[in-house]
């Protein structure tokens, strides 16, 4: 592993495993802070596209809001994230959707994706841990002289 | 004021996710552990200074003259040498600077050799403008006219023309430490520090 992989393990905020695949229909459920006051916004739509590696990997939900189409990007291991949840699993057939934003109605839909299809990809259908804070943070001391 | 130094080499860009959930860019930088290796003092030398080495070097690299200057001091070679302020006056020869001589959320500047970017043109070199790509412009990236006609009758000196960009030393200031990763010696940087993967650069409180 080389130096940057390294610190951005130990870096990272929260444990999160990527639940979810590109054409998956996802509950976000996002911690908004209003002054002193939390409280949580949910926010559902469409992963068209997951990009980048490490700590900076995110995603990206699309989905249409009073007939405008919205799209909101995630940093996958952001600390505000409290939970995702998978709705729907999409039959796909490329990693990046966006030929989805020129497409409306029925044309803008995916197959969608059950039984043996499901199972045999590896990852858990909607097993999500609640975004608890990494328990072991790095040491303080460690001589280094 | 003395102002605490050291060296180490850029690893690369990341991000930091901050407590309230802000992500940050950073930049991630091994520093040290370094080794006085001089100190230089008024009497002996004029000024009061510390030699400070990084990186162990092959006895092979060295010439006979710096590898002696070594054996004679007990300290292993080193491949890097820079002067630094004396911060602390209890610092020796031999002793080992590490990167917690920084705290989180301080001030510091970066100093490093930037990445060469080639023969440039006067658009990237300097900025300038240039023309309009289209309708009908046959005026693009040129540099326009360098100068007037029989008064000065010369290009005044100093006129930005393109040449040779980047691979100069340049210094980044009011950048902060974000976070301290003793056991790894890892410092994050945020924003960006001047140079490539795996170059030198200096840090400097401010």
């Amino acid at each position: 592993m080389n130096i940057k992989e390294a610190v951005e393990k130990e870096l990272m905020p929260v444990e999160r495993a990527l639940t979810f695949e590109v054409g998956d229909t996802v509950k976000v459920h996002y911690k908004i802070i209003e002054g002193t006051r939390e409280r949580i916004q949910i926010y559902e739509g469409l992963v068209i596209a997951i990009d980048n590696k490490g700590i900076g990997k995110s995603f990206t939900v699309r989905r249409i809001s009073y007939d405008v189409g919205v799209e909101r990007i995630f940093p996958l291991y952001s600390t505000r994230i409290a939970k995702i949840e998978v709705m729907r699993k999409g039959r796909i057939r490329r990693g990046k959707l966006y030929f989805l934003r020129e497409r409306t109605g029925k044309s803008a839909k995916l197959k969608e994706r059950r039984g043996k299809a499901v199972a045999r990809t590896t990852i858990p259908k909607t097993v999500e841990p609640a975004a608890a804070p990494k328990t072991a943070e790095p040491v303080e001391g460690g001589d280094n002289a | 004021m003395m102002k605490k130094t050291l060296i180490g080499k850029k690893v690369g860009m990341s991000q930091y996710i901050l407590e309230d959930g802000t992500v940050c860019p950073v930049t991630i930088c091994e520093l040290g552990p370094c080794v006085v290796v001089q100190k230089k003092t008024v009497e002996k030398d004029g000024y009061a200074a510390l030699k400070i080495g990084y990186v162990d070097a092959k006895e092979k690299n060295l010439g006979k003259a710096l590898l002696g200057d070594y054996k004679k001091r007990n300290i292993s070679p080193k491949k890097i040498l820079r002067e630094i302020d004396v911060f602390d006056e209890s610092l020796q020869e031999g002793s080992v600077i590490s990167c917690d001589v920084f705290t989180e959320n301080q001030v510091v500047t970066v100093s490093g050799i930037s990445k060469g970017k080639g023969y440039a043109g006067v658009l990237k070199r300097h900025g300038f403008g240039g023309g309009r790509k289209s309708h009908g412009s046959d005026f693009h990236r040129a540099p326009g006219s360098i100068g007037a006609h029989t008064y000065p009758g010369e290009v005044w000196k100093g006129k930005k023309m393109p040449g040779r960009d980047g691979n100069k030393h340049i210094t980044v200031k009011n950048l902060k430490v974000v976070k301290i990763l003793k056991d790894k010696n890892i410092v994050l940087i945020s924003g960006a520090v001047p140079g490539r993967k795996d170059s030198i650069i200096t840090v400097k409180e401010k």
